[in-house]
Protein backbone atom coordinates (compact mmCIF):
# COMPACT_ATOMS: atom_id res chain seq x y z
CA UNK A 1 0.00 0.00 0.00
CA UNK A 2 1.14 3.30 -1.37
CA UNK A 3 0.49 6.63 0.81
CA UNK A 4 1.78 9.59 -0.86
CA UNK A 5 1.84 12.70 1.84
CA UNK A 6 0.79 16.05 0.57
CA UNK A 7 -0.33 19.63 0.46
CA UNK A 8 -0.13 22.26 -1.22
CA UNK A 9 1.46 25.03 0.81
CA UNK A 10 4.55 24.23 2.75
CA UNK A 11 4.88 23.74 6.65
CA UNK A 12 1.47 22.45 6.95
CA UNK A 13 3.21 19.41 8.17
CA UNK A 14 4.12 16.57 5.89
CA UNK A 15 6.87 15.81 7.19
CA UNK A 16 5.45 15.33 10.50
CA UNK A 17 2.58 13.51 9.43
CA UNK A 18 4.50 11.19 7.01
CA UNK A 19 7.48 10.12 9.51
CA UNK A 20 5.06 9.63 12.76
CA UNK A 21 2.53 7.38 9.53
CA UNK A 22 5.79 5.23 9.20
CA UNK A 23 6.27 5.31 12.58
CA UNK A 24 3.22 4.30 13.67
CA UNK A 25 3.35 0.79 11.33
CA UNK A 26 5.39 -1.83 11.99
CA UNK A 27 6.55 -2.89 8.64
CA UNK A 28 7.18 -0.02 6.41
CA UNK A 29 9.15 2.00 3.79
CA UNK A 30 9.35 5.86 4.15
CA UNK A 31 10.58 7.71 1.35
CA UNK A 32 11.15 11.31 1.15
CA UNK A 33 10.54 13.05 -2.53
CA UNK A 34 11.34 16.12 -0.92
CA UNK A 35 14.69 16.61 -2.51
CA UNK A 36 14.79 20.01 -2.60
CA UNK A 37 14.61 20.25 1.30
CA UNK A 38 14.80 16.97 2.36
CA UNK A 39 13.50 16.32 6.48
CA UNK A 40 12.57 13.19 7.33
CA UNK A 41 16.08 11.96 7.56
CA UNK A 42 17.04 14.00 10.34
CA UNK A 43 13.75 13.06 12.63
CA UNK A 44 14.68 9.04 11.94
CA UNK A 45 18.55 9.46 11.96
CA UNK A 46 18.68 6.20 9.49
CA UNK A 47 21.58 3.77 9.58
CA UNK A 48 23.94 1.35 7.44
CA UNK A 49 22.96 4.08 5.37
CA UNK A 50 23.80 3.41 1.52
CA UNK A 51 24.25 5.92 -0.55
CA UNK A 52 23.93 5.95 -4.54
CA UNK A 53 25.06 8.64 -6.96
CA UNK A 54 22.20 10.26 -9.07
CA UNK A 55 23.20 11.30 -12.52
CA UNK A 56 21.89 12.88 -15.87
CA UNK A 57 23.03 13.14 -18.95
CA UNK A 58 24.61 16.53 -20.20
CA UNK A 59 26.47 17.37 -23.57
CA UNK A 60 30.16 17.41 -24.13
CA UNK A 61 31.93 19.02 -27.18
CA UNK A 62 34.93 18.51 -28.76
CA UNK A 63 36.08 21.52 -30.10
CA UNK A 64 37.94 19.34 -32.68
CA UNK A 65 35.15 18.50 -34.64
CA UNK A 66 32.60 21.34 -34.11
CA UNK A 67 32.60 23.49 -37.08
CA UNK A 68 29.86 26.04 -35.25
CA UNK A 69 27.27 24.81 -37.17
CA UNK A 70 24.55 25.97 -34.45
CA UNK A 71 22.12 23.19 -35.33
CA UNK A 72 21.80 22.68 -31.69
CA UNK A 73 21.56 26.06 -30.76
CA UNK A 74 18.56 26.18 -33.05
CA UNK A 75 16.91 23.10 -31.99
CA UNK A 76 17.54 22.97 -27.85
CA UNK A 77 14.48 24.31 -26.83
CA UNK A 78 15.68 24.76 -23.23
CA UNK A 79 18.53 27.56 -24.25
CA UNK A 80 21.15 25.14 -22.66
CA UNK A 81 23.05 25.91 -25.61
CA UNK A 82 24.65 29.08 -27.03
CA UNK A 83 27.47 29.52 -29.49
CA UNK A 84 29.95 32.61 -28.86
CA UNK A 85 33.43 33.45 -29.57
CA UNK A 86 33.64 30.73 -32.13
CA UNK A 87 32.99 28.40 -29.42
CA UNK A 88 29.78 26.10 -28.07
CA UNK A 89 29.22 26.51 -24.33
CA UNK A 90 27.07 23.79 -22.92
CA UNK A 91 24.73 24.97 -19.76
CA UNK A 92 24.78 22.10 -17.37
CA UNK A 93 22.09 23.29 -14.92
CA UNK A 94 19.31 24.20 -17.74
CA UNK A 95 19.88 20.88 -19.81
CA UNK A 96 16.95 18.28 -19.71
CA UNK A 97 19.14 15.84 -21.04
CA UNK A 98 16.72 14.89 -23.74
CA UNK A 99 19.59 14.01 -26.04
CA UNK A 100 18.35 15.67 -29.05
CA UNK A 101 21.72 18.03 -29.55
CA UNK A 102 23.40 14.62 -29.71
CA UNK A 103 21.74 12.76 -32.24
CA UNK A 104 21.45 15.70 -34.64
CA UNK A 105 24.99 16.77 -34.45
CA UNK A 106 26.05 16.53 -38.56
CA UNK A 107 29.79 16.43 -37.07
CA UNK A 108 29.04 14.05 -34.34
CA UNK A 109 31.14 16.62 -32.41
CA UNK A 110 28.94 15.93 -29.38
CA UNK A 111 29.03 12.95 -26.52
CA UNK A 112 26.83 12.76 -23.23
CA UNK A 113 28.50 12.40 -20.24
CA UNK A 114 27.19 11.60 -16.79
CA UNK A 115 26.91 14.77 -14.21
CA UNK A 116 26.05 13.99 -9.96
CA UNK A 117 22.97 16.13 -9.50
CA UNK A 118 22.44 14.54 -6.46
CA UNK A 119 22.06 11.72 -4.28
CA UNK A 120 19.71 8.63 -2.54
CA UNK A 121 20.67 7.32 0.72
CA UNK A 122 18.94 4.01 1.91
CA UNK A 123 19.39 3.33 5.41
CA UNK A 124 16.84 1.95 8.33
CA UNK A 125 15.56 3.11 11.27
CA UNK A 126 14.74 0.39 13.70
CA UNK A 127 12.61 -1.95 10.99
CA UNK A 128 12.29 1.01 9.02
CA UNK A 129 13.58 1.38 5.59
CA UNK A 130 14.06 5.20 4.95
CA UNK A 131 14.98 5.84 1.53
CA UNK A 132 16.17 9.75 1.16
CA UNK A 133 16.98 11.85 -2.10
CA UNK A 134 19.07 14.60 -1.79
CA UNK A 135 19.42 17.05 -4.85
CA UNK A 136 22.48 19.22 -4.97
CA UNK A 137 22.45 22.79 -4.20
CA UNK A 138 22.97 24.80 -7.73
CA UNK A 139 20.91 21.72 -9.72
CA UNK A 140 17.52 23.43 -10.96
CA UNK A 141 15.64 19.58 -11.44
CA UNK A 142 14.83 16.88 -8.70
CA UNK A 143 12.68 14.68 -11.05
CA UNK A 144 15.32 12.14 -12.17
CA UNK A 145 16.36 11.24 -8.54
CA UNK A 146 12.19 11.01 -7.60
CA UNK A 147 12.40 8.55 -10.37
CA UNK A 148 14.72 6.59 -8.63
CA UNK A 149 13.17 6.76 -5.32
CA UNK A 150 10.14 5.63 -7.14
CA UNK A 151 11.38 2.79 -9.64
CA UNK A 152 10.35 -0.67 -7.91
CA UNK A 153 7.79 0.48 -4.80
CA UNK A 154 5.16 -0.99 -6.67
CA UNK A 155 7.16 -4.15 -6.25
CA UNK A 156 7.22 -3.59 -2.75
CA UNK A 157 5.07 -6.71 -1.03
CA UNK A 158 2.45 -5.98 1.32
CA UNK A 159 4.18 -3.32 3.75
CA UNK A 160 3.21 0.08 4.40
CA UNK A 161 5.20 2.61 1.57
CA UNK A 162 4.66 6.36 2.84
CA UNK A 163 6.08 9.04 0.04
CA UNK A 164 6.41 12.01 1.73
CA UNK A 165 6.06 14.88 -1.18
CA UNK A 166 7.65 18.10 -2.32
CA UNK A 167 5.10 21.29 -1.34
CA UNK A 168 3.45 22.59 -4.71
CA UNK A 169 1.97 21.21 -7.69
CA UNK A 170 4.12 21.30 -10.17
CA UNK A 171 5.88 18.16 -12.16
CA UNK A 172 7.64 17.49 -9.42
CA UNK A 173 4.84 16.63 -6.95
CA UNK A 174 3.05 14.78 -9.79
CA UNK A 175 5.59 12.36 -10.23
CA UNK A 176 5.95 11.73 -6.53
CA UNK A 177 1.73 10.94 -6.61
CA UNK A 178 2.09 8.58 -9.84
CA UNK A 179 2.21 5.23 -8.20
CA UNK A 180 0.22 5.92 -5.13
CA UNK A 181 -2.65 4.16 -3.76
CA UNK A 182 -3.80 6.87 -1.93
CA UNK A 183 -3.00 10.70 -0.91
CA UNK A 184 -3.18 11.94 2.15
CA UNK A 185 -3.39 15.61 1.96
CA UNK A 186 -2.21 17.66 5.02
CA UNK A 187 -4.17 20.92 5.88
CA UNK A 188 -3.25 24.33 8.06
CA UNK A 189 -6.35 26.44 9.02
CA UNK A 190 -5.49 29.74 7.31
CA UNK A 191 -6.38 31.15 4.42
CA UNK A 192 -3.24 30.38 2.78
CA UNK A 193 -3.84 27.06 3.94
CA UNK A 194 -6.86 26.29 2.09
CA UNK A 195 -5.92 28.22 -1.16
CA UNK A 196 -2.97 26.03 -1.21
CA UNK A 197 -5.49 22.62 -0.27
CA UNK A 198 -8.08 23.75 -3.14
CA UNK A 199 -5.00 23.28 -5.53
CA UNK A 200 -3.83 19.51 -4.21
CA UNK A 201 -7.54 18.83 -4.18
CA UNK A 202 -7.78 19.37 -7.94
CA UNK A 203 -4.63 17.68 -8.45
CA UNK A 204 -5.71 14.54 -7.01
CA UNK A 205 -8.75 14.84 -8.52
CA UNK A 206 -7.18 15.78 -12.15
CA UNK A 207 -5.23 11.71 -11.03
CA UNK A 208 -8.57 10.09 -10.01
CA UNK A 209 -6.62 8.92 -6.74
CA UNK A 210 -8.63 8.26 -3.76
CA UNK A 211 -7.69 10.87 -0.95
CA UNK A 212 -8.84 11.71 2.47
CA UNK A 213 -8.09 15.34 4.55
CA UNK A 214 -5.98 15.72 7.61
CA UNK A 215 -6.30 18.28 9.34
CA UNK A 216 -3.07 20.07 11.30
CA UNK A 217 -2.55 22.48 13.57
CA UNK A 218 -6.10 22.43 14.85
CA UNK A 219 -6.85 26.34 16.87
CA UNK A 220 -10.59 26.93 18.39
CA UNK A 221 -12.74 28.45 16.93
CA UNK A 222 -13.58 28.34 12.84
CA UNK A 223 -11.38 26.69 11.09
CA UNK A 224 -11.95 27.64 7.43
CA UNK A 225 -9.82 23.93 6.05
CA UNK A 226 -12.87 22.08 8.03
CA UNK A 227 -15.14 24.05 6.17
CA UNK A 228 -13.84 23.82 2.92
CA UNK A 229 -13.73 19.76 3.14
CA UNK A 230 -17.16 19.79 4.50
CA UNK A 231 -18.78 22.28 1.74
CA UNK A 232 -17.45 19.69 -0.69
CA UNK A 233 -18.52 16.32 1.26
CA UNK A 234 -14.31 15.55 2.03
CA UNK A 235 -13.39 12.73 4.27
CA UNK A 236 -11.69 14.18 7.06
CA UNK A 237 -9.15 11.26 8.29
CA UNK A 238 -7.79 12.93 11.44
CA UNK A 239 -7.59 16.15 13.19
CA UNK A 240 -4.47 17.02 14.98
CA UNK A 241 -4.74 19.97 17.71
CA UNK A 242 -2.49 23.08 17.68
CA UNK A 243 -0.21 21.92 20.92
CA UNK A 244 3.07 23.27 21.64
CA UNK A 245 4.79 19.96 22.94
CA UNK A 246 3.77 18.58 19.53
CA UNK A 247 5.69 21.60 17.85
CA UNK A 248 8.71 21.63 20.17
CA UNK A 249 8.89 17.86 19.81
CA UNK A 250 8.41 18.37 15.88
CA UNK A 251 11.16 21.13 15.88
CA UNK A 252 13.47 19.12 18.04
CA UNK A 253 13.60 16.21 15.24
CA UNK A 254 11.76 13.64 17.41
CA UNK A 255 9.49 11.26 15.98
CA UNK A 256 6.55 12.07 18.48
CA UNK A 257 5.11 8.48 17.92
CA UNK A 258 7.86 6.92 19.81
CA UNK A 259 8.04 9.88 22.42
CA UNK A 260 4.63 10.23 23.22
CA UNK A 261 1.81 7.44 24.08
CA UNK A 262 -0.92 10.01 23.05
CA UNK A 263 0.88 10.48 19.33
CA UNK A 264 1.00 7.04 18.92
CA UNK A 265 -2.67 6.57 19.70
CA UNK A 266 -3.65 9.81 16.64
CA UNK A 267 -0.91 8.06 13.82
CA UNK A 268 -1.68 4.52 14.46
CA UNK A 269 -5.56 5.00 14.19
CA UNK A 270 -5.40 7.37 11.03
CA UNK A 271 -2.90 4.47 9.97
CA UNK A 272 -5.51 2.36 10.26
CA UNK A 273 -8.39 4.37 8.78
CA UNK A 274 -6.35 5.00 6.09
CA UNK A 275 -5.43 1.05 5.29
CA UNK A 276 -9.38 0.90 5.71
CA UNK A 277 -9.84 3.48 2.89
CA UNK A 278 -7.47 1.80 0.88
CA UNK A 279 -9.32 -1.77 0.80
CA UNK A 280 -12.63 0.13 0.29
CA UNK A 281 -11.20 1.63 -2.70
CA UNK A 282 -9.73 -1.54 -3.95
CA UNK A 283 -13.00 -3.83 -4.12
CA UNK A 284 -15.20 -3.07 -7.01
CA UNK A 285 -17.80 -1.23 -7.02
CA UNK A 286 -21.14 -3.74 -8.46
CA UNK B 1 15.16 49.82 -9.21
CA UNK B 2 15.96 48.26 -6.11
CA UNK B 3 14.88 44.55 -5.71
CA UNK B 4 14.28 42.77 -2.44
CA UNK B 5 13.43 39.03 -2.50
CA UNK B 6 12.41 36.55 0.39
CA UNK B 7 13.11 33.11 0.18
CA UNK B 8 13.27 30.26 2.90
CA UNK B 9 14.05 27.12 2.05
CA UNK B 10 11.30 25.25 3.76
CA UNK B 11 7.81 26.16 3.46
CA UNK B 12 5.42 28.04 5.79
CA UNK B 13 8.25 29.60 7.60
CA UNK B 14 6.60 33.13 7.01
CA UNK B 15 7.82 34.28 4.08
CA UNK B 16 4.16 35.47 2.30
CA UNK B 17 3.29 36.93 6.11
CA UNK B 18 6.27 38.96 5.58
CA UNK B 19 6.30 39.62 2.07
CA UNK B 20 2.52 41.33 3.09
CA UNK B 21 4.03 43.06 6.00
CA UNK B 22 6.64 44.67 4.16
CA UNK B 23 4.31 45.94 0.98
CA UNK B 24 2.22 47.73 3.55
CA UNK B 25 5.14 49.10 5.49
CA UNK B 26 7.25 50.58 2.39
CA UNK B 27 3.98 51.42 0.53
CA UNK B 28 5.95 50.00 -2.34
CA UNK B 29 4.71 50.66 -5.50
CA UNK B 30 6.15 47.11 -7.37
CA UNK B 31 5.50 43.61 -6.00
CA UNK B 32 5.43 40.43 -7.23
CA UNK B 33 4.50 36.58 -6.43
CA UNK B 34 7.23 34.32 -8.03
CA UNK B 35 5.68 31.28 -6.17
CA UNK B 36 4.16 30.46 -9.18
CA UNK B 37 3.20 26.56 -8.06
CA UNK B 38 1.34 28.08 -4.73
CA UNK B 39 0.52 31.85 -5.00
CA UNK B 40 -1.14 33.39 -2.16
CA UNK B 41 0.18 37.04 -2.02
CA UNK B 42 -3.38 37.90 -3.75
CA UNK B 43 -5.11 36.58 -0.66
CA UNK B 44 -3.87 39.90 0.65
CA UNK B 45 -3.38 42.33 -1.64
CA UNK B 46 -6.81 43.38 -1.52
CA UNK B 47 -7.40 44.52 -5.15
CA UNK B 48 -10.30 45.79 -6.60
CA UNK B 49 -9.74 46.02 -9.84
CA UNK B 50 -9.51 42.96 -11.90
CA UNK B 51 -5.85 42.19 -13.19
CA UNK B 52 -4.55 41.77 -16.91
CA UNK B 53 -4.32 37.29 -17.59
CA UNK B 54 -2.19 36.63 -19.98
CA UNK B 55 -1.59 32.92 -20.96
CA UNK B 56 1.59 31.80 -20.59
CA UNK B 57 2.68 29.12 -22.77
CA UNK B 58 5.27 26.60 -21.81
CA UNK B 59 7.05 24.34 -23.84
CA UNK B 60 5.18 22.92 -26.63
CA UNK B 61 3.72 19.42 -26.29
CA UNK B 62 4.13 16.74 -28.76
CA UNK B 63 0.81 15.70 -30.78
CA UNK B 64 0.93 12.26 -33.09
CA UNK B 65 -0.96 12.10 -36.11
CA UNK B 66 -2.14 8.21 -35.79
CA UNK B 67 -3.15 8.62 -40.13
CA UNK B 68 0.64 9.02 -40.68
CA UNK B 69 2.22 6.77 -37.82
CA UNK B 70 4.01 3.69 -39.07
CA UNK B 71 4.36 2.35 -35.46
CA UNK B 72 8.43 2.24 -36.28
CA UNK B 73 8.56 2.84 -32.21
CA UNK B 74 11.46 5.47 -32.76
CA UNK B 75 9.61 8.20 -31.21
CA UNK B 76 9.26 5.91 -28.33
CA UNK B 77 12.73 4.52 -27.94
CA UNK B 78 14.33 7.72 -28.21
CA UNK B 79 12.17 9.75 -25.57
CA UNK B 80 13.78 10.30 -22.47
CA UNK B 81 10.70 11.47 -20.47
CA UNK B 82 9.01 8.14 -21.28
CA UNK B 83 6.12 10.30 -22.49
CA UNK B 84 5.11 7.88 -25.37
CA UNK B 85 3.36 4.71 -25.08
CA UNK B 86 1.12 2.56 -26.75
CA UNK B 87 -1.95 1.81 -26.35
CA UNK B 88 -5.03 1.69 -29.16
CA UNK B 89 -1.92 3.08 -31.13
CA UNK B 90 0.66 5.51 -30.27
CA UNK B 91 -0.04 7.73 -28.12
CA UNK B 92 1.21 10.96 -25.91
CA UNK B 93 1.26 11.58 -22.09
CA UNK B 94 1.05 15.38 -22.14
CA UNK B 95 1.97 15.46 -18.55
CA UNK B 96 5.44 13.85 -19.12
CA UNK B 97 6.24 15.55 -22.06
CA UNK B 98 8.87 18.30 -21.50
CA UNK B 99 8.20 19.64 -25.19
CA UNK B 100 12.07 18.65 -26.17
CA UNK B 101 11.31 17.82 -30.04
CA UNK B 102 13.74 14.60 -30.20
CA UNK B 103 10.28 12.46 -31.49
CA UNK B 104 9.50 15.69 -34.12
CA UNK B 105 13.20 15.31 -35.22
CA UNK B 106 13.05 11.40 -35.48
CA UNK B 107 9.50 10.20 -37.22
CA UNK B 108 10.51 8.97 -40.71
CA UNK B 109 7.06 10.22 -41.71
CA UNK B 110 6.23 13.61 -40.15
CA UNK B 111 3.20 12.14 -38.03
CA UNK B 112 5.04 14.43 -34.87
CA UNK B 113 4.02 17.93 -34.15
CA UNK B 114 4.67 20.50 -31.49
CA UNK B 115 1.78 22.09 -30.42
CA UNK B 116 1.73 25.19 -28.59
CA UNK B 117 0.78 24.93 -24.66
CA UNK B 118 -0.76 26.92 -22.67
CA UNK B 119 1.01 25.74 -18.94
CA UNK B 120 -0.41 28.96 -16.96
CA UNK B 121 -1.98 32.47 -16.50
CA UNK B 122 0.26 35.28 -15.88
CA UNK B 123 -2.08 38.44 -13.87
CA UNK B 124 -1.01 42.08 -13.97
CA UNK B 125 -2.74 44.08 -11.25
CA UNK B 126 -1.91 47.84 -11.64
CA UNK B 127 -3.37 51.01 -11.80
CA UNK B 128 -1.94 55.14 -11.52
CA UNK B 129 0.26 53.67 -8.90
CA UNK B 130 0.50 50.39 -8.10
CA UNK B 131 2.15 47.35 -10.04
CA UNK B 132 1.14 43.69 -8.41
CA UNK B 133 2.76 40.54 -10.73
CA UNK B 134 1.10 37.08 -9.76
CA UNK B 135 1.04 33.89 -12.05
CA UNK B 136 -0.42 30.84 -11.26
CA UNK B 137 1.09 27.26 -13.24
CA UNK B 138 -1.17 24.54 -14.27
CA UNK B 139 -1.62 21.63 -12.16
CA UNK B 140 0.95 19.51 -12.58
CA UNK B 141 3.14 21.44 -15.52
CA UNK B 142 6.77 22.02 -15.62
CA UNK B 143 9.12 24.81 -16.39
CA UNK B 144 8.15 26.93 -13.51
CA UNK B 145 11.07 28.50 -13.78
CA UNK B 146 10.02 30.06 -17.10
CA UNK B 147 7.25 31.83 -15.55
CA UNK B 148 9.59 32.98 -12.67
CA UNK B 149 11.25 35.06 -14.96
CA UNK B 150 7.57 36.03 -17.04
CA UNK B 151 6.44 37.06 -13.73
CA UNK B 152 9.58 39.62 -12.70
CA UNK B 153 9.40 40.55 -16.46
CA UNK B 154 6.12 42.34 -16.30
CA UNK B 155 6.46 43.64 -12.95
CA UNK B 156 9.55 45.61 -14.12
CA UNK B 157 7.87 46.55 -17.55
CA UNK B 158 5.02 47.93 -15.83
CA UNK B 159 6.56 49.94 -12.85
CA UNK B 160 9.10 52.16 -14.30
CA UNK B 161 10.33 54.89 -12.37
CA UNK B 162 9.81 52.77 -9.15
CA UNK B 163 12.72 52.59 -6.41
CA UNK B 164 12.18 49.35 -4.44
CA UNK B 165 10.31 46.28 -5.76
CA UNK B 166 9.23 43.23 -3.23
CA UNK B 167 9.10 39.74 -4.46
CA UNK B 168 7.56 37.08 -2.60
CA UNK B 169 9.73 33.52 -3.88
CA UNK B 170 8.91 30.34 -3.49
CA UNK B 171 10.09 27.18 -1.24
CA UNK B 172 12.56 24.63 -1.77
CA UNK B 173 16.06 25.54 -4.02
CA UNK B 174 15.17 24.36 -7.56
CA UNK B 175 14.10 25.53 -10.74
CA UNK B 176 11.63 28.44 -9.25
CA UNK B 177 13.69 29.35 -6.91
CA UNK B 178 16.83 29.94 -8.81
CA UNK B 179 14.80 31.56 -11.40
CA UNK B 180 13.62 33.92 -8.81
CA UNK B 181 17.19 35.01 -7.89
CA UNK B 182 18.69 36.14 -11.22
CA UNK B 183 19.04 40.21 -11.33
CA UNK B 184 17.63 40.68 -7.18
CA UNK B 185 19.64 43.23 -5.14
CA UNK B 186 18.90 41.44 -2.10
CA UNK B 187 17.39 38.43 -0.69
CA UNK B 188 16.06 37.80 3.09
CA UNK B 189 15.91 34.50 4.30
CA UNK B 190 13.18 33.84 6.65
CA UNK B 191 14.50 31.28 9.28
CA UNK B 192 12.95 28.53 11.50
CA UNK B 193 14.02 27.41 14.71
CA UNK B 194 13.68 23.83 14.16
CA UNK B 195 15.96 21.12 12.99
CA UNK B 196 14.62 20.92 9.70
CA UNK B 197 14.47 24.33 9.33
CA UNK B 198 18.32 24.96 10.08
CA UNK B 199 19.33 21.98 7.34
CA UNK B 200 16.48 23.72 4.77
CA UNK B 201 17.90 27.35 5.51
CA UNK B 202 21.32 26.11 5.34
CA UNK B 203 20.52 24.49 1.96
CA UNK B 204 19.28 28.23 0.49
CA UNK B 205 21.83 29.92 1.66
CA UNK B 206 24.55 27.87 -0.38
CA UNK B 207 21.95 28.72 -2.96
CA UNK B 208 21.60 32.11 -3.03
CA UNK B 209 25.41 32.83 -2.34
CA UNK B 210 26.13 31.10 -6.02
CA UNK B 211 24.40 34.34 -7.16
CA UNK B 212 26.75 36.57 -5.15
CA UNK B 213 23.16 38.32 -4.00
CA UNK B 214 23.19 40.23 -0.75
CA UNK B 215 22.04 37.97 2.47
CA UNK B 216 20.20 38.97 5.12
CA UNK B 217 18.36 36.70 7.51
CA UNK B 218 15.28 37.05 10.15
CA UNK B 219 14.01 34.61 12.24
CA UNK B 220 10.58 33.88 12.49
CA UNK B 221 8.49 32.03 15.33
CA UNK B 222 11.95 32.11 17.14
CA UNK B 223 10.37 31.70 20.86
CA UNK B 224 9.20 28.03 19.43
CA UNK B 225 12.54 27.04 20.08
CA UNK B 226 15.20 29.36 22.33
CA UNK B 227 18.03 26.56 21.55
CA UNK B 228 17.85 26.61 17.77
CA UNK B 229 16.84 30.04 17.63
CA UNK B 230 20.68 30.83 19.32
CA UNK B 231 21.93 27.80 16.91
CA UNK B 232 20.64 30.04 13.78
CA UNK B 233 22.42 33.14 15.17
CA UNK B 234 25.47 31.18 15.72
CA UNK B 235 25.45 29.81 12.17
CA UNK B 236 24.82 33.80 10.79
CA UNK B 237 27.63 34.99 12.32
CA UNK B 238 29.92 31.88 11.38
CA UNK B 239 29.01 32.89 7.76
CA UNK B 240 28.92 36.59 7.88
CA UNK B 241 25.12 37.15 7.35
CA UNK B 242 23.45 40.11 8.61
CA UNK B 243 20.57 38.78 11.16
CA UNK B 244 17.55 41.88 10.81
CA UNK B 245 16.29 40.57 14.09
CA UNK B 246 13.52 37.85 16.05
CA UNK B 247 10.06 37.78 15.13
CA UNK B 248 7.83 35.88 18.03
CA UNK B 249 5.06 33.14 17.48
CA UNK B 250 1.78 35.14 17.49
CA UNK B 251 -1.72 33.49 17.56
CA UNK B 252 -3.28 37.03 16.40
CA UNK B 253 -0.83 36.68 13.05
CA UNK B 254 -3.23 33.71 12.10
CA UNK B 255 -6.13 35.69 12.69
CA UNK B 256 -5.03 38.86 10.68
CA UNK B 257 -4.33 36.89 7.72
CA UNK B 258 -7.37 34.66 7.83
CA UNK B 259 -8.69 38.35 7.81
CA UNK B 260 -6.97 39.22 4.66
CA UNK B 261 -4.69 41.44 6.60
CA UNK B 262 -1.50 42.29 6.92
CA UNK B 263 0.10 41.97 10.20
CA UNK B 264 1.05 45.36 10.54
CA UNK B 265 -2.24 46.31 9.91
CA UNK B 266 -3.49 45.25 13.77
CA UNK B 267 -1.14 45.99 16.96
CA UNK B 268 0.55 42.62 17.85
CA UNK B 269 3.59 41.03 19.09
CA UNK B 270 4.47 39.85 15.66
CA UNK B 271 3.48 43.04 13.53
CA UNK B 272 5.97 45.17 15.94
CA UNK B 273 8.80 43.04 15.60
CA UNK B 274 8.65 42.64 11.70
CA UNK B 275 8.52 46.79 11.74
CA UNK B 276 12.30 46.43 12.91
CA UNK B 277 13.20 43.55 11.00
CA UNK B 278 11.95 46.16 7.59
CA UNK B 279 13.67 49.31 8.60
CA UNK B 280 16.83 47.21 9.20
CA UNK B 281 16.43 45.44 5.70
CA UNK B 282 15.75 48.96 3.77
CA UNK B 283 18.95 50.28 5.68
CA UNK B 284 20.59 47.30 4.51
CA UNK B 285 19.51 47.75 0.84
CA UNK B 286 19.82 51.23 0.50
CA UNK B 287 23.15 51.19 2.26
CA UNK B 288 24.89 48.97 -0.42
CA UNK B 289 26.08 51.71 -3.08
CA UNK B 290 27.84 53.59 -0.29
CA UNK B 291 29.56 50.39 0.91
CA UNK B 292 30.36 49.68 -2.74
Amino acid sequence: MRIAVLSGKGGTGKTLVSVNLAAAAQDAVYIDCDVEEPNGHLFFKPQHVQEEEITSKVPVVDDTYCNGCRKCVDFCRFNALAYTNDRLIVFDEICHSCGGCVMLCPEKALTEQDKVIGKVQRGMSGSLKIHTGILNTGEASGVPIIKNLLAGIKDIPHSTVVIDCPPGSACIVMESIRDADYCLLVAEPTLFGVHNLAMVYDLVKLFDKPFGVVLNKCLEGENPAEVFCLDRDIKILSRIPFSNDLGLLTSNAEIAVRKDEKYKEVFSSLLDVVIKEVHCEATPHP
Amino acid sequence: MKQLLILSGKGGTGKTTIASAFIKLSRVRAYADCDVDAPNLHLIARWNAAPKVTDYYGLPKAVIDCERCIACDQCRESCRFDAIFVEDGYEVDPFACEGCGVCEYICPVGAMTMEPDVAGELMLYSDAENVFSTAKLKMGSGTSGLLVTEVKKEMKAAATDVELAIIDGSPGIGCPVIASLSGVDMVLIVAEPSVSGISDMERIINTAERFRTKIVVCINKYDTNIEHTESIEEFCKERGLPLLGRIPFDSDAVKAINNGQSIVEIDCASGRAVRAVYEKAMKSLFAQKNTL
